[in-house]
């Protein structure tokens, strides 16, 4: 096995691939975005719930694509759950890359840059009409 | 006299070492295994050798040059729109035009015929395989003409449902265009019969033959294409040049796509007579030294043979099913080897096509991994990705093995062991 920075399917890796972190929907969203890599095909929707003092107070994310793709979303949205959006906003794409860990080649770095694009996005999209219940929240983000 | 209509099989070690890039390494220890050939072919020292010296002994632009350089680029440049028109077997040379490929093949038919005859209304026929480039030029034309797409569907096993054609071919049908062979199937569709039918209705036909003309034998006039294109760089040849062939009273009363030198006969201030053919579709300057390049690949295939090239690539493509069928959780797409060229794509079952890609590439496989420019095709599959790996002459048996531990080597690292 190469050394571990070389490896790309580290265990850490395979671990948010195959258990994910918050993988699904909120009790009661309030932000959403979904975006793909139209070369591969990878999707992620990230579904946010925002308070009025700028907290996410619940970070979801939901998705089709590689390993690397899906991995990177668990991890960011582990990173950020209940974390404050200002946070967010500051989190570049190198330190993206730096929590992904495993070194990418430029076209892979693509798909593990998806989630953070999708993320920086769906805290400037509010979602309208949410309601307090949460099946309308559930439909108002699909 | 004893004859045989077999074509002796075709020893792929033989033609090998005419490939400079197959004997590297892909990284130190590891041989490069290129089953990317449907996305673009190898090329062998023939054809490397052919763009060289005309670089380093002939060069200079085509067309009215007086002094000897120039003479000896257009003799050159003649002679290789000579093999083509030959190799595909069109009546004249003036038919065959160099393109930049098979994408700017179909959107000077689009652009140029398809401006001048399509009217609201009117119905172009496509198919749900098609790859992009036989997609977009005419939804384009539909946006501009007001015109209608209709798209022949697919059998679960990837084949055109020919019956469909019944309703779908009418007198409103001008134009159906569909690829010969597919890019992700490998289906080699009926073409000969879908060109008969069409014209029963009045519609011309486009065939995009960037996957079969490099393994199969074309016959343009046997097979009654109205227009036919392809590229070089899936033909041992050079990227940034194809062949757009057409009907000589098609491509004569076709306006011209590209304005520029060299397609004109005169040019006053504010007006222009058009050129001759095929000059008429070649504006500006010509890609010369791919076309040379291109003209080389032919040579190189005839001298092998496109019956023995397509023989090889059955073994291949059975082969591959065989392999792919072994290992558990392989999904193959498109019909059985019989009725494929040799393409085979595939999905293993919790792996992503890219890391199926990946993994391959650590034991030196080359794959081509998405949605290969065919994205309806996968919708109707209800895939978004799949992995492919597609053949061509110089491909081992042995090269073909490979995938099955290959594709065990993928499990291993994604279905581990919960802790």
């Amino acid at each position: 096995m190469a050394r571990d920075e070389e490896e790309l399917y580290q265990e850490h890796i395979l671990d948010h691939y195959e258990d994910p972190y918050h993988r699904g929907h909120p009790t009661h969203c309030t932000h959403a975005h979904q975006d793909d890599n139209p070369l591969c095909g990878d999707v992620v929707r990230m579904e946010l719930q925002i308070d009025d003092r700028g907290t996410l107070r619940e970070v979801f994310f939901d998705g089709d694509g590689c390993c690397i793709s899906q991995a990177a979303a668990s991890m960011i949205v582990e990173k950020f759950d209940g974390r404050a959006i200002e946070d967010v906003k500051k989190f570049t794409a190198n330190e993206m890359l730096e929590l992904f860990g495993a070194r990418l080649t430029p076209n892979r770095q693509k798909c593990c840059l998806l989630p953070w694009r999708v993320l920086q996005s769906a805290i400037y999209s509010p979602v309208e009409g949410t309601g307090s219940d949460a099946s309308d929240a559930g439909k108002a983000c699909r | 006299m004893l004859t045989t209509v077999d074509t002796p099989p075709l020893d792929p070690l033989l033609h090998r070492p005419d490939f400079p890039i197959l004997s590297r390494e892909v990284r130190s220890g590891v041989p490069l295994v290129y089953l990317d050939n449907a996305a673009s072919t190898q090329h062998p020292r023939q054809v490397i050798q052919s763009m060289v010296a005309c670089y380093e002994e002939h060069y200079a632009n085509v067309h009215r040059g007086i002094h000897q350089l120039a003479q000896e680029s257009d003799d050159l440049y003649n002679a290789a729109r000579e093999k083509v028109c030959r190799f595909i077997n069109a009546p004249t040379v003036e038919q065959c035009i160099f393109t930049y490929g098979t994408t700017s093949g179909i959107n000077v038919v689009a652009r140029s015929w398809g401006d001048a005859n399509i009217e609201p209304g009117d119905e172009i026929l496509l198919t749900e395989m098609e790859h992009h480039s036989n997609l977009v030029p005419w939804q384009q034309l539909a946006e501009r003409r007001g015109a209608v797409l209709r798209h022949i569907p697919l059998t679960d096993d990837g084949r055109l449902r020919m019956e469909s054609l019944d309703s779908l071919l009418t007198p409103r049908t001008k134009l159906v265009a569909l690829m010969s062979v597919s890019n992700v199937l490998g289906t080699i569709n009926p073409v000969d019969e879908i060109v008969r039918r069409a014209h029963a209705v009045g519609a011309l036909v486009l065939v995009d033959g960037a996957q079969s003309v490099p393994h199969q034998k074309t016959d343009v006039q046997a097979m009654d294409a109205d227009f036919l294109v392809f590229s070089g760089h899936k033909m041992l040849g050079p990227s940034g040049v194809g062949v757009l062939y057409g009907k000589r009273e098609l491509l004569d009363a076709m306006p011209p796509f590209l304005g520029g030198g060299s397609m004109i006969r005169r040019v006053m201030l504010d007006t222009f007579e058009p050129g001759e053919l095929p000059s008429k579709f070649e504006a500006g300057t010509p890609p010369i030294v791919s076309a040379i390049g291109l003209g080389a690949a032919i040579d190189y295939l005839d001298r092998i043979g496109l019956e023995a090239v397509g023989q090889h690539e059955r073994l291949l493509t059975e082969r591959a099913h065989k392999v792919l069928g072994e290992v558990e959780g392989v999904h193959i797409l498109g019909p059985e080897p019989q009725h494929k060229a040799g393409i085979v794509s595939f999905t293993l079952d919790r792996i992503h096509s890219h890391d199926v890609a990946e993994v391959l590439d650590r034991s030196g496989i080359a794959v081509r991994a998405g949605h290969h420019c065919a994205m309806p095709l996968h919708k109707r599959y209800g895939v978004s990705a799949t992995a492919r790996a597609s053949f061509y002459l110089y491909n081992t048996l042995e090269e073909v093995d490979r995938l099955g531990p290959a594709l065990e080597a993928a499990k291993r690292v994604f279905h581990r062991k919960r802790k």
